[in-house]
């Protein structure tokens, strides 16, 4: 009685990753695939919220941004950007192993990646922790009571390093994320789940860590580099 | 495997399993409909119960039932539950759920898991929200206006804004997941312009969850953290400006009405070609209606702002493009009404609710044009008159869609059949306790009465009763359902699996469907809305 028969029995040899709903391998990349780049979507309008306000904000008060800018730490933002690059040609190299099926290979790849998004969290946390030394202080640059800003003739610095905590600092969430996913990964690819020819949940957490590398490469110029230029 | 000619009962989605396991941890979007059916319906009576308050607090011209603070708490949670936990998860998350993969002709929505870890972020949502209410309120109105809401509030803001924050990515995750499963799960033959109506304003529904509810996310976020850390983006004391959060809450807001009243519009499109035993008149505009709303909602936010100190030329601009709204809206009116003409019409209850979906939602989108009318507006804001066009679109509107679609689809659902008469009796009181709630405040509203106060001059005492009369009424409309609905999963006849007589792959299968919803993948050779038409001189 082939009609009673449940759908997935009738095909044989199924991938052991193939979900029951789905037809195919391919359906289920092709669905996973569509789904990361909504989610995407969806992120890029989370973070746009922020982008807007910076941007108002930026257009009100650019000598108040210029000066709180100044307080950053240039280097330590310099070399995160590098760190979190490099993190994003491990991830390449990572879905590129996986497509060829060299298991040991992607498995270096994701603790690398790993590794290096590790490194960006703990500079940055660095950096969070010199800001909040200076608690209370002169050079209080944590929004809120406490807040002092040296240059006293520059109004409004408060909202620029609200910006810069609360930007950052949804960035790193979304880093902490990124890792969880990758030991996730790092587990698929050990025991196995990954092969050559279901390799799209690597490639999908890709798209996530490279998304995240991205809103970095708009937050760095955008926070540490204003009116550094022509000086 | 030998067929057995012993006649069990036949497997189905709601006896595939027993037991609380088998629901709460379910990858079935069938019951995860049920889930959600039973969550928002909680969330409908404890938003329904503080409107209960509010209406009889204003029988009286006096405050005499509660204090003035209890009533700003009382709106506040009345707007926070109906919109953020009712009207807009409930059609796309119980119909929807339900539906999208069926009328595909696919085993499931392409995430199951996903969809069921919806629900769990709907509920923790829900029981943010709910200890809000238990620790004694918020009285900042469902819009959160800064600086009341980051400065001088003294209630609950911060857990009902994390409520909200958290159950936005259910709306993201339910969006997400019909998206991807109307692009790559269709059955074989099932082409976008063979998908039934319903799918393509889930879908565009779909869009806009994906889009604007973000911006909610980050926006109720920022609330909160102002609150906790002073970060004063809208604090004018250090530089913030109040009225970017105005921009920033109704970017979501606004099109989040389109979240609500487009998959009301998509049940009726099913409801009127069922009842009328015709295809929707001009499908591809009704389609295309659909995604134009979805794309003009990004585009109006600014009419909330006409008397925020908005500039005169962006006020300009946000009128004439929310005049642009009526266009496609108007579109699916004509239709559906030219869907009727010459029709088989059936006054059978679903029909009902679509013919008073079809007039209320006129009424309320006509007068929406009143508010997108600079000077009009000027005049009405904040007055009764906007309360009574909102309650005409979400009340009217999605309420009166969600009502018929479940009437419709509970056949399917449950397999078994609801009691007409009294189904018809109590669309009727629904009708009339409607009307006469929300028809007075419009009258209201234009003579001045202010929403949000709980007293008012004695002058508007007789509208104001009226009102109240009206909302006891609706109460017990809809209190009725709620009786011969769970009556008939019990005592209801049995269904069959096609009820209606209607087309569409959902009435191909069993009621209740199979948890794998047909025992062999659909294959469409068919349009949507496939009516056989009468045969002609059949009627003299």
């Amino acid at each position: 009685m082939p009609d009673a028969a449940p759908h997935h029995t009738a095909v044989a040899g199924l991938h052991p990753g193939l979900a029951h709903h789905f037809d195919s391998v391919e359906q289920q990349t092709e669905a996973t695939t569509l789904g990361m780049w909504v989610f995407l979507g969806t992120e890029v309008l989370f973070f746009g919220g922020l982008f807007l306000v910076y941007a108002i904000y930026r257009t009100w008060y650019p000598d108040a941004f210029s000066a709180a800018s100044h307080e950053l730490d240039v280097t330590l933002g310099t070399i995160n950007t590098a760190v979190l690059i490099t993190s994003s040609l491990t991830m390449a190299l990572a879905v590129h192993a996986a497509q060829l099926g060299q298991r040991r290979l992607l498995m270096v790849f994701l603790i690398l990646t790993m590794i290096l998004g590790a490194a960006f969290l703990g500079i940055k946390s660095l950096e969070y922790y010199h800001k909040f030394a200076e608690c209370p202080g002169p050079a209080c640059h944590v929004p809120g009571p406490a807040f002092q800003f040296e240059k006293a003739h520059v109004r409004h610095a408060q909202i620029f390093f609200s910006l810069y905590f609360v930007m950052t600092g949804l960035h790193a969430l979304h880093m902490i994320i990124g890792v969880g996913i990758m030991t996730w990964m790092l587990v698929w690819a050990w025991n196995g789940t990954i092969t050559k020819e279901y390799y799209s949940p690597i490639e999908i957490s890709g798209l996530y860590w490279h998304f995240v590398d991205i809103v970095w490469i708009f937050l760095f110029p955008l926070l540490y580099l204003i009116g550094r230029h022509g000086h | 495997m030998v067929t057995s000619t012993v006649l069990a009962p036949p497997r189905h989605y709601l006896n595939d399993g027993y037991g609380i396991k088998s629901w709460l941890l379910t990858r079935d979007h069938k019951r995860i409909a049920l889930l959600y059916l039973a969550s928002v319906t909680i969330f409908f009576f404890v938003g329904g119960a503080m409107a209960v308050l509010i209406r009889l607090d204003l029988a009286t011209p006096v405050g005499d039932l509660v204090s003035d603070e209890t009533y700003n708490k009382l709106f506040t949670m009345h707007g926070v539950m109906m919109v953020f936990f009712f009207l807009i998860p409930v059609i796309p998350t119980v119909l929807g759920n339900f539906l999208v993969p069926i009328m595909i002709g696919a085993r499931d929505l392409a995430f199951p898991k996903i969809n069921l870890l919806s629900w769990y972020i709907y509920v923790i949502g829900g029981l943010f929200t709910l200890y809000a209410l238990v620790a004694g309120g918020v009285d900042t109105g469902w819009t959160f206006y800064t600086p009341f809401s980051t400065v001088s509030s003294t209630t609950n803001v911060i857990p009902t804004a994390l409520g909200i924050f958290v159950t936005g990515f259910s709306s993201i995750l339910t969006g997400l997941n019909f998206i991807v499963t109307i692009h790559r799960m269709r059955a074989p033959g099932m082409t976008w312009f063979r998908m039934p109506l319903f799918l393509w304003s889930t879908y565009a529904t779909s869009l806009i969850n994906v889009l604007a509810t973000p911006v909610i996310a980050i926006t109720v976020l920022l609330i909160a953290a102002e609150r906790v850390f002073h970060f004063g983006f809208f604090d004018p004391r250090v530089g913030g400006d109040p009225v970017l959060f105005q921009h920033l809450f109704w970017f979501y807001s606004h099109p989040a009405v389109y979240i609500m009243v487009l998959p009301a519009m998509g049940v009726i499109s099913e409801l009127v070609a069922a009842g009328c035993r015709k295809p929707v008149f001009g499908y591809s505009f009704v389609a295309f209606a659909s995604l134009a709303i979805a794309v003009l909602g990004f585009l109006v936010w600014g009419h909330h702002m006409f008397v925020a100190g908005e500039s005169v030329y962006s006020a300009l601009i946000f009128s004439i493009l929310s005049f642009l709204v009526a266009i496609p809206s108007a579109v699916k009116v004509f239709n559906w009404t030219a869907t009727m003409y010459k029709g088989a019409v059936s006054w059978e209850t679903p029909m009902l609710y679509a013919y008073g979906f079809i007039g209320l939602f006129t009424i309320g989108g006509l007068t929406g044009l009143f508010l997108a009318s600079i000077g009009v507006d000027v005049h009405v804001t904040d007055t009764y008159f906007v309360i009574a066009h909102f309650h005409y679109i979400m009340v009217g509107g999605t309420i009166m869609g969600y009502l018929g679609g479940l009437h419709y689809w509970w056949p399917k659902i449950s397999g078994r059949l609801y009691n007409e008469g009294l189904a018809k009796l109590s669309a009727g009181i629904i009708f009339v306790g409607f009307n006469l709630t929300f028809f007075p405040q419009f009258v209201l509203g234009y003579l001045g009465m202010p929403r949000r106060y709980h007293a008012y001059p004695p002058d508007f005492q007789v509208l104001n009763v009226l009102s109240s009369a009206g909302a006891s009424i609706l109460g017990a409309g809809y209190l009725i359902p709620m009786v011969y609905l769970m009556w008939s999963l019990r005592y209801g006849r049995l269904a069959g699996s096609n009820p209606w007589g209607a087309v569409g792959l959902e009435w191909t299968t069993a009621s209740p469907p199979p948890t794998e919803n047909f025992t062999q993948t659909p294959l469409v050779s068919w349009e949507a809305y496939d009516y056989q038409p009468p045969v002609e001189g059949h009627v003299a």
